[in-house]
């Protein structure tokens, strides 16, 4: 089974989950437990991921865990929507806020975004370590080399 | 509710771990705001005390170049250097210094190794290694394997996580060349019998080599009981510094085998005609040492010569036993390798967890452990798992250490059921 256009489209995260959700949420937490259980649920809305893109062309190399990132570029809206899948769950919670604040959005949109001001607000990167910040930072510099070579490929 | 009943059947160790702690200053911190539960040793052990007062007390008092100045600081550096050099003889008992060579590590030593062995290897020739090495144990192999058409070829792991003897006995044969065994395994902590499996090498002439790097922070070995031809291990897994390790050769196989770099002290006399080579161990140590670390590494043996050797492995089989109990404490948790002979070393898997989610929640609980393939892709493979969780102990650990582990564990296992 591939992915079809109503998968890209139908994913939840950035559409039906907004960032708002995600700083809302985060706000009310206090300690490590209630904010990875948080990262762990937002992780379950990630939609289920076809077989047969798990192929070495959409791997994220830089995480201890595997990742894999597909696209879809909508003609009609100009928009990029992405899926992402990993073996790991708090990696899975982590994309998964990655989307919230990507998906959906033009190329342009997405390569206007500051994801490292995101990952501040969120106050992330000091509860994650070394190891699981590059792996983070792999996965978002994937999703931005798939937007940058849409806009090169749309200004051809 | 924290379930950890069967903890009045453990037995506790007779040696005074509270006064060990003491010795190493690293463990008395907070990580995450909780008291640091340091269970990484099997990928690099703690400095006590008296390490880092050793090379401290080099810098400030004898720093010199060795084997050099015709002046008091190179004397004094020369002295504590080679000093250290026989500390490291004494604790593998091995008959010489000459054969006692400074590595930058246990990796570095098996590279030496094999590349010294590789012109006495061709095509056809078989080199013989387990499938629970660390891959500085299969990596080198290969490597001289492809220069020289020879062939690494593995020795089968049973389930449990024993090496198959016969499947060892069985690919013993007129072609093997080198044996290169682990003495205990990284991952599973298995102890190997090499004693019977160098015997059996040495009536066919094969060139025996032990990786001890894993071995050497729980047991000591004897060279000469063994009867390995090669003997290597790193110090940072030894409490000593790290960029430091040790090549232990016999002297004859020593000579015969070509110098590994080129440059300053390994050789005896230059010219553009002609080059000869240093005496042993030296032929083998070009350019300047890792002095300090080879002090750091002889004070760190030294420091290992002042505990009870017993009733440390006692305490460490202690903290192995409770941790066996408690896996039952954690829904879906399994220890993979189960070996009869174990290191307090116990690698796991949590059903439906990956092991980078157990090292990250652990992490924020205060406890270090080891999560990954642990450089043995080919074990993992036969595990079939991509990485495992390992918690690996040292002497200076603790029941009470292995009792907040498990309690972490069960809240681990509770944030994603």
């Amino acid at each position: 089974m591939t992915a079809s256009e109503q998968d890209f489209l139908n994913n939840p995260l950035g559409k039906d989950t907004t960032l708002e959700d995600v700083l809302d949420g985060f706000e009310l937490l206090d300690d490590w437990e209630e904010r990875y259980a948080f990262i762990i649920d937002l992780g379950k809305q990630l939609p289920a991921f076809p077989d047969e893109s798990r192929v070495e062309e959409n791997y994220v190399h830089g995480c201890q865990s595997q990742v894999w990132v597909i696209h879809h570029y909508d003609d009609t809206s100009g928009r990029l929507y992405l899926l992402i899948d990993s073996d790991a769950m708090i990696v899975r919670g982590l994309a998964a806020i990655i989307l919230v604040a990507l998906n959906g959005k033009t190329p342009r949109d997405l390569l206007a975004t500051d994801i490292d001001e995101l990952f501040e607000q969120l106050d992330l990167f000091r509860h994650i370590s070394p190891t699981r910040g590059n792996g983070l930072r792999a996965m978002v510099g994937k999703i931005r080399d798939i937007a940058a070579a849409e806009v090169a490929g749309s200004a051809n | 509710m924290t379930d950890l009943s069967v903890a009045s059947t453990a037995r506790r160790p007779t040696f005074d771990v509270d006064a060990i702690r003491q010795d190493f200053p690293i463990l008395s911190q907070q990580v995450n705001g909780k008291p640091l539960v340091y269970l990484d040793n099997g990928a690099s052990a703690q400095k006590p005390e008296a390490v880092l007062n050793a090379m401290d007390r080099y810098y400030r008092e004898m720093h010199s170049n060795v084997h050099r100045g015709a002046h008091t600081l190179g004397d004094r550096a020369t002295s504590a250097f080679e000093g250290a050099r026989d500390t490291v003889r004494e604790f593998l008992n091995a008959k010489s210094t000459r054969e006692i060579i400074w590595t930058r590590g246990t990796t570095e030593a098996i590279n030496l190794v094999a590349n010294g062995l590789a012109p006495r290897l061709k095509a056809g020739d078989e080199i013989l290694v387990s499938h629970m090495e660390h891959h500085a144990n299969i990596v080198p192999w290969q490597m001289i394997a492809e220069r020289t058409g020879a062939k690494v070829v593995p020795i089968q792991v049973t389930p449990e996580g024993e090496l198959d003897l016969e499947s060892f006995t069985s690919l013993l044969n007129d072609r093997t060349r080198v044996l290169a065994i682990t003495h205990v395994s990284n991952v599973l902590g298995t102890v190997n019998p090499v004693a019977a499996l160098i015997e059996q090498a040495k009536a066919r002439g094969i060139i025996t080599l032990v990786d001890g790097a894993q071995a050497v922070p729980h047991y000591q070995p004897d060279v000469q009981a063994l009867g390995c031809d090669f003997y290597v291990f790193s110090s940072h897994k030894l409490f000593g510094p790290t960029g430091i390790g040790v090549l232990y050769g016999k002297a004859q196989l020593l000579e015969e085998l070509p110098p590994y770099q080129g440059g300053g002290e390994m050789i005896e006399r230059v010219s553009f005609e002609r080059t000869t080579w240093n005496t042993l161990p030296y032929k083998f140590e070009a350019g300047t040492p890792a002095i300090a670390e080879a002090v750091g590494l002889g004070a760190a043996i030294n420091y290992l010569n002042g505990l009870d050797r017993q009733a440390m492995e006692a305490a460490e089989t202690a903290l192995l036993e409770r941790a066996n109990q408690l896996v039952e404490t954690v829904p879906g948790m399994k220890i993979i390798g189960t070996a009869k002979q174990k290191v307090p070393v116990m690698s796991f898997k949590i059903a439906g967890l990956h092991p980078s989610d157990i090292g990250t929640l652990l992490d924020q609980q205060g406890i270090a452990i080891r999560t990954g393939h642990h450089c043995a892709m080919p074990l993992m493979d036969f595990y079939g798992v991509p990485g495992t969780a390992r918690a690996s102990f040292a002497f200076y650990n603790t029941l009470d250490e292995v009792d907040a582990l498990f309690t972490a564990l069960q809240k681990v296992q509770r944030l994603f059921a």
